[in-house]
């Protein structure tokens, strides 16, 4: 057979399979990225069916998944938004950062890595996923509750936190050395403000130069200028999910809207072949050795975020049930977490490191969504009454002020 | 008073506006950004959480902002918007105990009392305009009343049946 006839063949049963997984995964309520991960799994290296005419194909493609996955990230924020938040949730930020990311890399020192897979497993940990967290508190009917900012507000400091984060992973795993690596950050930061500035004061102008009016010329423009700066990001070694990312941010108004619906169909082809180059990237006899230790750093860090979004909450003055609400809402790791664990395997730093990312992702990204609906049960309502009906008999009398 | 709302942006979403109702329960409305919005209830015992999350079409919002806000409507309607300083246009729901269920109008003899005047009654979304002496009044009417704030009172007290007459 022809090569590209091969090619279509199986690309076209690979897309039809994940289709059909992603319908059955959905009657159970289940996120789809699992399901590619492991669809992933199956094929590729020592799995059942190898792909191999349309390697090449889903590399290229889950290139441009992560593109999309981060430039439609930051459509989803204004820069006003993401500086505005930078103020008033930094603390939460930053309790966030150290007690999740401290976990990955002490895990990772622990099983005998070196720092570099420190870092990048520590990046893995620390990350909540965006799109499944949000996506669950529209299912639960929660974005009304008083908790829900702080939740959003903890994910847009992490996505942000990214931003630098990536960069320096970036170089790190590129053996820049710490001459190179303090200049990649330092042109990382100085790009970062710069696209936040000129988008907080720009950003209409720049909008303005697409129109929204043609929907073919917008979908080109700003999908073009996206490749463009990411490729010009990657150059730079800022990584180019960043420069996606900024793209997205320095998009506004209708544009941005608009753009967001154009790009999503997009989006969810690219990051379905992101999510399946992943697992394929991943032997899946090195899976079982890793279990157990994607177990034990899973249920860790879930515990750790739900302290991060119960003292978060607190903070923001919430009661019991919506710290407790905040916390489980916060366990779900995704995405980003692949694409770092995806960097760390392009450049070949411990291997044991991607089926751990898979295990780890797999896990949380399935019994994260399931934590979420806890304090929705009768029972748990229940059982955190009678604790704040404790604690009130406990607490000193509060004098009532009028 | 003036209700205060608060407003709270969620990043990524849209923005909440809620308000605390004198009965003590929050409702609000959550804008998406992409032109969605859902009215939501909060919980009693926890009011934190909502209770319920309503999704509205454009059509329904507008079908129920013009239901809550249709004092303003008639306000226009009648081409009364407070012209005069200290002259206000109020709705009065007749209370279900109200004596003058089933009697005529001329027989609150409001104006001469309160020397505010009827201008219009509201049954079944029908507006029904200068209503006469002889107009009889049923259960669930609203009474649209023009005067002053003293006058206004009176006739919410003599609708309501609490002064002798």
């Amino acid at each position: 057979m022809h090569h590209t006839t091969v090619l279509l063949i199986e690309i076209g049963a690979l897309l039809f399979g994940l289709g059909m997984l992603g319908r059955a995964g959905r009657r159970f309520g289940l996120s789809p990225i699992p399901l590619y991960l492991l669809a992933g799994l199956a094929f590729g290296q020592g799995g059942l069916v190898p792909l191999s005419a349309s390697k090449e194909f889903i590399a290229i493609g889950a290139q441009i998944g992560v593109i999309l996955l981060l430039v439609m990230l930051g459509l989803e924020y204004s820069a006003d938004e993401l500086v505005g938040n930078l103020r008033s949730a930094a603390p939460a930020g930053v309790i966030d950062m150290l007690l999740n990311a401290l976990p990955g890399a002490l895990f990772a020192l622990l099983l005998g890595w070196d720092l570099k897979a420190a870092l990048v497993l520590a990046g893995i940990t620390w990350v909540s996923s965006s799109g499944v967290i949000a996506k669950v508190l529209g299912d639960l009917g929660r974005l009304g509750n008083r908790e829900t900012p702080v939740i959003l507000s903890v994910l847009v400091i992490e996505d942000l936190a990214m931003a630098l984060y990536l960069p320096i992973v970036t170089a790190v795993l590129a053996n820049v050395g710490l001459v190179g690596g303090f200049s990649t950050l330092g042109v990382a930061v100085v790009t970062v403000v710069a696209v936040l500035v000129v988008a907080i004061r720009y950003g209409g102008t720049i909008s303005r130069l697409m129109s929204v009016k043609d929907p073919e010329a917008l979908l080109l423009s700003v999908l073009g200028l996206t490749l463009f700066v990411a490729g010009v990001a990657a150059e730079l070694q800022v990584s180019e999910a960043v420069g996606a990312f900024l793209v997205g941010i320095a998009l506004s108004g209708p544009v941005a809207h608009h753009a967001t619906q154009m790009l999503s169909p997009l989006r969810d082809l690219f990051a379905a072949v992101f999510f399946v180059f992943f697992g394929l990237s991943t032997d899946p006899a090195d899976v079982p050795p890793v279990l157990l230790p994607a177990l034990g750093l899973a249920v860790l860090t879930m515990l750790t975020k739900v302290a991060t979004g119960y003292l978060a909450a607190r903070r923001a003055g919430t009661a019991l049930p919506g710290r407790l609400r905040a916390g489980l809402a916060l366990t779900p790791r995704g995405e980003f977490s692949v694409v770092i664990a995806g960097l760390a395997v392009a450049s070949g730093v411990q291997p044991r490191l991607a089926p751990l990312a898979t295990a780890y992702v797999l896990i949380t990204v399935v019994s994260g969504p399931m934590l979420a609906r806890l304090p929705d049960y009768a029972w748990f309502k229940k059982l955190v009454r009678r604790r704040m009906a404790a604690q009130r008999s406990t607490a000193e009398p509060v004098p009532t002020v009028e | 008073m003036r209700v205060r709302v608060e407003q709270t942006p969620l990043p990524g979403i849209g923005v909440r506006h809620d308000l605390v109702t004198s009965s003590g329960r929050t409702v609000g409305v959550v804008s998406h950004r992409n032109g969605r919005r859902d009215l939501v209830l909060y919980d009693v015992d926890d009011p934190d959480a909502c209770l319920a999350s309503i999704p509205l079409t454009d059509g329904e919002a507008e079908a129920l902002a013009d239901v809550l806000g249709a004092s303003l409507m008639l306000g226009q309607l009648a081409g009364l918007r407070q012209q005069a300083a200290g002259l206000l246009t109020e709705q009065i729901a007749l209370p279900a105990g109200s004596p003058f269920v089933g009697r005529r109008l001329g027989d609150t003899r409001a104006r001469t009392r309160t020397r505010a005047s009827i201008v219009a009654v509201l049954r079944d979304r029908e507006v029904i305009a200068s209503p006469g002496p002889a107009f009889l009044f049923e259960a669930n009417d609203v009474v649209v009343a023009v005067g002053t704030r003293e006058g206004l009172d009176g006739v919410t007290a003599i609708l309501a049946g609490d002064t002798d007459g």
